[in-house]
């Protein structure tokens, strides 16, 4: 039992805040961050003047910039920083929160994603997620040239048609997925996208980028996450269930551009989730709910591959029974995600896996809930992390 | 001056810099350069992580002293994508268009397009040849054609 102390946890998440999401016009990024936190701060039973610690998940938005504590009148913190590991950033902030937290420096720290990319009347494929700010000077420019706008886009489908042809994946089984999470987003009141989807109705739905269909891609949404990060002795005196921190794992295998390398389809998942399981002292057969970073349907399926839940390249096999959506074996992206409920990168399964690990979800709420995995994907499957939210501090 | 017609949006031509001008002055030349790193003579896709101008270092042995050298033209197709949605009015008479990652013959993968073939014909695997497309009178590109 001696090793067990070595995987208790040294933070826990005290507080959530969710703002409403989506077409939600006229407000900006700082106003929504504001909000979030007031939200958490609330739902932890803290005031503002508690928190000593600020984190900023960056992200399109110019608000998201450490001036950004000004905006929001946090004085005298002791751990400031604007993070960036793209969609994975999410774990990266949680892990150096809690890091903080075990060492003294900080004591309660936000850490927050907040974005108004949607304008009333404009389209998304003209908004900041068309790529457009990447276009300068030199080889930068050879993409658009070629017509390569919305990066993510044409980087993920490139990935999925290298998937598909190594091991015949097909778009009945990415069907699945979405079909599974829109029916978990029909029962999240928060939830964008609550219109039944059927097989039909994805293979009905629009190419995007071939051979990715409109229903293979995530929202873009206008809102604020925040989260509460504080001790775990801290947070057993507050309001909420404490929501403890018990594992954590990066990796970014970087390189896509090799002829001996293929992170599309073999991604990072492989050692942050090990990484991850290992400290938290548990095994993937322990895992209770998954809240996989969807940002397309295909990075559900390599993720679930990469975290061995099944062979490499048996992904689509694996979800076409359906044990992701509700009523299924291995409950995923209980809230819908973001491909049906709403895009605030990381923050979207790390939101739901916080209601999920309470056993807040209501409806939704899976029935065993003591182990959850939250993943964070960012770059085109370039950069991963792994969080094993738990609700017990440790499992001595 | 208003007109009536709709004119032609050009398409977004790329702009040589000091640090491209090897491969924009190449692919006016018709050939594809390439990085190679001079300690270890492996290849590198001169194509840097969004926000750098070139790569710095090699990415086999790290040495800093790379230099441009020509490529067989020759490649793969890794993977390729059709381009449905439209971003930029410029592509307004070419959607749906391929985008395609090739592999050359030195194990280097660009993102760049299949030209002279039909998107229901492209193939992963297909073995492909450059072929430059002229953008304006200074400025070329290179895309690459079913090989011959």
């Amino acid at each position: 039992m001696e090793m067990r102390d070595a995987v208790r946890a040294t933070a826990a998440i005290a507080g959530l805040g969710i703002t409403e999401m989506g077409k939600v016009y006229g407000r900006t990024a700082s106003d929504f961050a504001g909000e979030a936190i007031a939200l958490a701060l609330e739902d932890a039973g803290l005031k503002a003047h508690d928190v000593d610690g600020l984190l900023v998940n960056a992200n399109q938005s110019t608000e998201s910039v450490p001036t950004l504590q000004f905006s929001l009148g946090l004085t005298d913190l002791t751990l400031v920083n604007v993070m960036s590991a793209f969609g994975s950033t999410t774990g990266t902030m949680l892990q150096y929160a809690a890091h903080a937290i075990a060492t003294g420096q900080a004591s309660v720290v936000a850490c927050l994603y907040a974005d108004a990319p949607l304008t009333e009347g404009g389209s998304i494929s003209q908004s900041g997620y068309n790529g457009r700010r990447f276009n300068a000077p030199g080889l930068a420019g050879l993409r658009f040239a070629y017509g390569d706008y919305g990066p993510a886009n044409s980087g993920y489908a490139l990935a999925l048609r290298r998937h598909m042809h190594l091991f015949g994946t097909t778009h009945d089984q990415l069907a699945t997925i979405a079909v599974g999470q829109r029916a978990w987003a029909q029962m999240n009141p928060r939830a964008q996208m609550r219109k039944p989807m059927t097989i039909e109705d994805y293979h009905a739905s629009r190419w995007v980028v071939e051979p990715l269909h409109l229903f293979d891609c995530c929202l873009v949404s206008n809102g604020g996450v925040a989260v509460i990060v504080t001790s775990p002795e801290r947070a057993r005196e507050l309001r909420q269930p404490p929501v403890y921190l018990r594992g954590f794992g990066q990796c970014a295998p970087g390189d896509t551009a090799r002829r001996e390398r293929d992170p599309a389809v073999q991604t990072g998942a492989t050692k942050a989730g090990a990484m991850a399981l290992r400290q938290a002292g548990i095994e993937l057969a322990d895992l209770d709910v998954l809240e996989l970073y969807d940002c397309y349907t295909y990075t559900v399926l390599v993720t679930l591959e990469d975290y061995g839940f099944c062979e490499k390249g048996e992904g689509g096999a694996f979800v076409a029974d359906g044990k992701l959506a509700p009523g299924g074996a291995l409950p995923c992206n209980t809230g819908g995600g973001q491909l049906s409920s709403y895009y605030m990168w990381g923050f979207t399964p790390l939101s739901e896996g916080v209601i999920q690990a309470r056993g807040q979800g209501g409806e939704r709420q899976a029935a065993k809930h003591d182990h959850v995995l939250v993943s964070g994907n960012g770059g085109v499957l370039t950069f991963h992390s792994t969080t094993i939210l738990s609700k017990h501090e440790g499992d001595a | 001056m208003t007109t009536t017609t709709k004119t032609a949006v050009p398409k977004p031509v790329p702009v040589p810099d000091e640090a491209s001008a090897p491969f924009f002055d190449g692919a006016m030349r018709g050939t594809l350069m390439l990085l190679r790193c001079r300690e270890c003579a492996t290849f590198l896709s001169p194509i840097p992580g969004i926000g750098a101008p070139l790569r710095p270092r090699c990415v086999a042995c790290f040495s800093g002293d790379l230099e441009w050298a020509p490529s067989s033209g020759r490649a793969t197709l890794y993977s390729f994508v059709i381009m449905h949605q439209l971003y930029d009015e410029a592509f307004a008479q070419d959607v749906p268009y391929n985008i395609a990652v090739v592999e050359t013959d030195e194990g280097v993968r660009l993102t760049s397009q299949v030209a002279d073939c039909p998107n229901e014909a492209l193939e992963v695997g297909m073995a492909l040849e450059v072929t430059f497309e002229r953008m304006s009178d200074d400025v070329a590109v290179p895309k690459f054609r079913p090989a011959t």
